[in-house]
């Protein structure tokens, strides 16, 4: 066997061990449901949720509560998933800003025992110069 | 006065543009074709570069009538009412051009036709293949900004920049009532976007793009022509520019990124970053090959798949990121246009064009009679750009993830795949590793390329190695370096500069014109261990360790009370000790047009919906008056700065201005102030205020009446009334003779600090005037009611509201310095390289051109 097919394998073999190892480290887009079940069967890697905010019928947001004068860094909102289920949502981060502009709120973490731990918040707010189209901004959860 | 004159001539010269492009690339296809007869060639030849600078001369007239649209603020168009606005300096009336898809791509042909332009200058050889590629590539990016429907079909071609509001937004009910209205302001730039790098970082960007092509077709026309070889020479200095080009609109990028967005650092793997860094890192494996690849004919088959795929990458990062594609998996994706369906013809086009023209020329291409030795530099050179494309792969395996599930449901599956959570540590766990090889490769690969070392002269490798060791044993102790993964990168890039170092030593004696590779990979080590310890070992300095018990749920008790409290909240003049600091929110300030400095906004008032305040007291900046109270100034309305007072343990003050900016459309967006050291930056910003342009709720007014030196509780707080004294002078009023006016000196105890408030009772001309004074460290307004001349008694009315705070994040990056500096020396070491490949061609070019003669003088004896 010549050195460049032995090269040609190594490479081969190196391209497979990342694709494998991506789809490995991929995440997913769930529900609550989905995400509760994941978490019974020990699955603790993290998940995509799309969700909205629970509003009253004037628009305001129900059970969101942010005190910045007591601990900055604790954030809890109740989310609506796809299929209307509802869930405490806790972020370990100051509120995003834009929070109640948002149409659409993707929180990407865990579900624990009583809450949803999102690390990573995506907002879909009005587009800021666009009055028709939505558009991301992402938060990240601070970490140690 | 609707301007429609601009956006007509605007939008003919696009479509001129678009068809002399066609006519080009049919005219240079025809002039290169080995079958057109010589004499028809040379005037296909002419005619093509006539209606390339017909073209070239519609893209300036395209670019002036957008600029002058946008420059002179006719909001009857939707780009200039889109994107800029009135109160825009002119810094960024400029970079308002190409928020938005169009321009960007505007911008791009631009570049195109300056590069073409600087080809056909200076290469005749090449002109008719290389040029055919251009045109072509121009052709499809004009389409983009065609902007027309072919009726009938009811297919829309490309999206114009020169809409009117009422052609792009017809459902307004206004145009019923006024079809002449014009927007009297504009939507603005992103705040964002309102940076002097947000200036020359899309040109330099785009710019990169845009010589990719150069690479790209002159290796088509090595194809093409069947000099497999000879494409090189001329395409090398171009790929090494490009390289250095490109290479810099990314940095600058992140530059941008670590200076204005506050996401604490300046490379996040977001999608955007990741596809232009891909093509980036496989220009540069191209480069690598190319150099062999006139020795090595493994190197040059690999030298033409790696040119191809840099442009056809640039073309799949064009439409990942304005497709729609990413979706919600950028945060600063373009918004699509409708354009996917070009874009995905414009790529695959390339995509078979290229790919079918390399298979069917393979044979012809030649192969290595003998295998490579390992003790070659081909060899090692080799290994190295497989390296750099394998990192390449690894980052785009991953960014493709939303590419895979728009894949699945075309064919009617659902994926719902997700990029990686914490998709730093995904990409760092395979790029840390490829780059240590990489960089050790740096260092060995010189070291073959040089012949300073090979087979049986291993030992020569002995010195750098042994110097490497014992300097990266001292880095890793002084710098208390722990992780493995961490030191093996540490050594690597100390090798990597030993080792290019001793080589670069060697050169410089010689001819330092040839030391641009040993450069480079010196400035790519520095820039590694930058990123090394300024990512790696950062530092949060705003734990919030106040001790206090924040809540007693659980999930705060467990893990020490430390659960990722890493912002602060500031209360405004309350120190708090915070790491070795101890921080004070002084003030907010704001940002007059014409003065160096922030003056505190209680000397202003801003004016509503507009870029001006008025001064409220004369504004004094460095002993010099710029403003006397009344004036009206020019300031940025957005932007309000948060005095943060930092007092070092030796005494030493300074103060750091975090940003944020108030747009009502996007609400807050906060930009760090950076305090630079030489070891360490220290980087601030807010993560949330209280919205400076509100006063706040006041409480209902609460009546106090006491007696001189009487306690009273205001809010939970003690207040004393210690004395009423006579005044001459209160603030606003001018008190005239017969007149009187007293103060009430209220003390108020709050944890251990006193403050003093002031409120007045003034008579003046009979009427008596309240003088309330309000103190926002305590969220109190106190105003003297009533005097009491029997009782001796005094009223007091007081409000509450809500304390100003600011929430925020301090980090410490140490070694951020010797990434810029080795952000430097790699920009040097390309253009070392870039000019020494160049002159290398001008001076082939001379020699083949004096040999041109012999050849001119057979032509046409061949043709008779």
């Amino acid at each position: 066997m010549k050195k460049i097919h032995i090269f040609g394998i190594a490479v081969i073999a190196i391209a497979i061990a990342i694709i494998v190892s991506t789809a490995g480290d991929a995440s997913t887009y769930v529900n609550f449901s989905q995400a509760e079940e994941l978490a019974m069967n020990g699955s603790n890697g993290s998940i995509h949720v799309v969700g909205k905010l629970k509003k009253d019928q004037q628009g305001q947001i129900l059970d969101m509560a942010y005190k910045p004068e007591l601990d900055p860094n604790y954030f809890v909102f109740t989310l609506l998933d796809n299929n209307n289920r509802e869930q405490k949502v806790v972020y370990r981060s100051p509120k995003p800003q834009d929070f109640e502009k948002s149409e659409q709120v993707v929180v990407i973490g865990r579900m624990e025992k009583d809450h949803f731990e999102a690390e990573k918040i995506l907002l879909k707010c009005p587009s800021k110069y666009n009055n028709e189209k939505l558009e991301t901004t992402e938060y990240q959860a601070s970490k140690l | 006065m609707i301007h429609t004159a601009y956006g007509n001539t605007g939008h003919f010269f696009v479509i001129v543009a678009f068809v002399s492009a066609m006519v080009a690339t049919f005219a240079y296809f025809k002039s290169a074709l080995s079958s057109t007869p010589l004499d028809e060639a040379t005037s296909w030849k002419k005619f093509a570069r006539l209606s390339f600078f017909l073209h070239a001369i519609s893209v300036g007239v395209v670019v002036f009538c957008l600029y002058w649209i946008i420059g002179n603020h006719y909001f009857e168009y939707h780009y200039a009412w889109d994107n800029s606005s009135l109160s825009l300096p002119t810094g960024f009336v400029i970079s308002s051009f190409w928020q938005d898809q169009e321009g960007s791509f505007l911008l791009w042909i631009f570049w195109n036709v300056v590069l073409g332009l600087i080809l056909i200058f200076t290469n005749r050889s090449w002109e008719g293949p290389v040029m055919a590629i251009f045109a072509l590539v121009q052709v499809f990016l004009a389409s983009m900004v065609l902007g027309v429907v072919i009726p009938g079909l009811d297919l829309k071609i490309g999206s114009t920049p020169f809409l009117l509001l009422r052609e792009s937004m017809p459902e307004l009910p206004v145009w019923k009532t006024n079809p002449d209205f014009i927007p009297k302001d504009g939507n603005g730039l992103n705040p964002l976007l309102q940076n002097y790098w947000m200036v020359i970082h899309p040109p330099t960007l785009f710019l990169g793009f845009a010589s990719t092509l150069i690479p790209f077709s002159f290796a088509m026309a090595g194809l093409w022509l069947k000099k497999t070889k000879e494409w090189i020479r001329p395409a090398l200095p171009w790929a090494l520019l490009s390289a250095l080009i490109l290479g810099v609109g990314i940095l600058m990028g992140a530059y941008w990124a670590y200076e204005t967005l506050n996401f604490g650092g300046y490379w996040n793997w977001d999608p955007v970053e990741n596809t232009s860094f891909v093509p980036w890192l496989i220009l540069v494996a191209a480069i690598h090959t190319m150099i062999i690849g006139r020795k090595n004919a493994t190197a040059l088959k690999t030298s033409f798949i790696l040119s191809i795929a840099t442009f056809v990458l640039i073309l799949y990062s064009t439409f990942m990121t304005r497709s729609g594609v990413l979706g919600n998996a950028s945060v600063h994706s373009f918004t699509d246009l409708g354009l996917s369906g070009q874009l995905l013809i414009y790529l695959m086009t390339f995509v078979v064009v290229s790919v079918g023209l390399l298979i069917y020329r393979w044979k012809d291409l030649p192969s290595d009679a003998e295998e490579v030795s390992t003790y070659s530099q081909e060899f090692w050179i080799f290994i190295g750009a497989t390296l750099l494309c394998l990192s390449g792969f690894q980052i785009l395996a991953t960014t493709s993830i939303p590419v895979y599930n728009a894949l699945a449901e075309s064919f009617g599956m659902v994926l719902n795949l997700a990029l990686p959570t914490d998709s730093i540590g995904h990409y760092n766990k395979f790029q840390l590793w490829f780059f240590a090889l990489i960089t050790i490769l740096t260092g060995i690969g010189q070291f073959f390329w040089w012949k300073r070392t090979g087979e049986g002269r291993l030992h020569t490798l002995y010195p750098p190695l042994l110097i490497t060791l014992l300097l990266s044993a001292i880095f890793i102790t002084v710098g208390g370096v722990r992780s493995i993964s961490y030191i093996v990168l540490l050594t690597a890039a100390t090798f990597a500069i030993v080792a290019n170092g001793t080589i670069l030593l060697n050169i410089f004696r010689g001819n330092y014109k040839l030391s641009g590779g040993a450069v480079t990979h010196i400035g790519v080590a520095l820039m590694l261990i930058g990123i090394l310890f300024s990512s790696g070992y950062t530092n949060v300095v705003s734990l919030n360790n106040s001790g206090l018990m924040i809540s007693r749920s659980e999930e705060f008790t467990q893990n020490d009370n430390k659960e990722n409290k890493e912002h602060v909240t500031l209360w405004l003049n309350r120190p708090l000790q915070m790491g070795d600091y101890l921080l004070t929110w002084r003030d907010i300030r704001v940002e007059p047009r014409h003065i160096p400095e922030y003056i505190p906004k209680s000397w202003v008032e801003i004016i509503e919906n507009d870029f001006h305040a008025v001064a409220l007291r004369d504004i004094v900046v460095n002993d010099k008056t710029y403003y006397k109270s009344g004036d009206t100034l020019e300031i940025y309305p957005e932007n309000f700065y948060y005095e943060i007072e930092y007092r070092e343990p030796s005494g030493k003050v300074f103060t750091l201005f975090p940003r944020a900016q108030i747009n009502p459309r996007m609400g807050l967006i906060s930009s760090p102030d950076i305090q630079r050291k030489y070891n360490k930056d220290l980087y601030t910003y807010v993560s949330m205020v209280t919205n400076p342009n509100e006063e706040g709720q006041w409480s209902a007014t609460e009546e106090f009446t006491v007696a001189m030196n009487d306690t009273f509780f205001v809010n939970d707080y003690v207040a004393i009334l210690d004395n009423v004294v006579r005044t001459d002078k209160v603030d606003g009023i001018t008190l005239g003779e017969g007149d009187a006016a007293v103060k009430a000196l209220i003390r108020i105890l709050d944890n251990g600090q006193e403050f003093v408030l002031t409120p007045s009772f003034v008579i003046k001309d009979r009427t008596v005037g309240r003088k309330a004074e309000v103190s926002n460290e305590l969220g109190l307004r106190a105003q003297f009611q009533e005097i009491d001349p029997q009782t001796g008694q005094f009223t007091f009315a007081i409000n509450t509201k809500q304390r100003d705070f600011i929430v925020m994040k301090a980090l410490e990056k140490p070694l951020i310095n010797i990434l810029w500096l080795g952000t430097f020396v790699l920009i040097i070491g390309f253009l070392m390289a870039t000019i020494r490949r160049f002159r290398d061609f001008l001076k082939n070019q001379k020699k083949e051109l004096a040999q041109l003669p012999k050849v001119k003088k057979m032509k046409p004896q061949q043709v008779s």
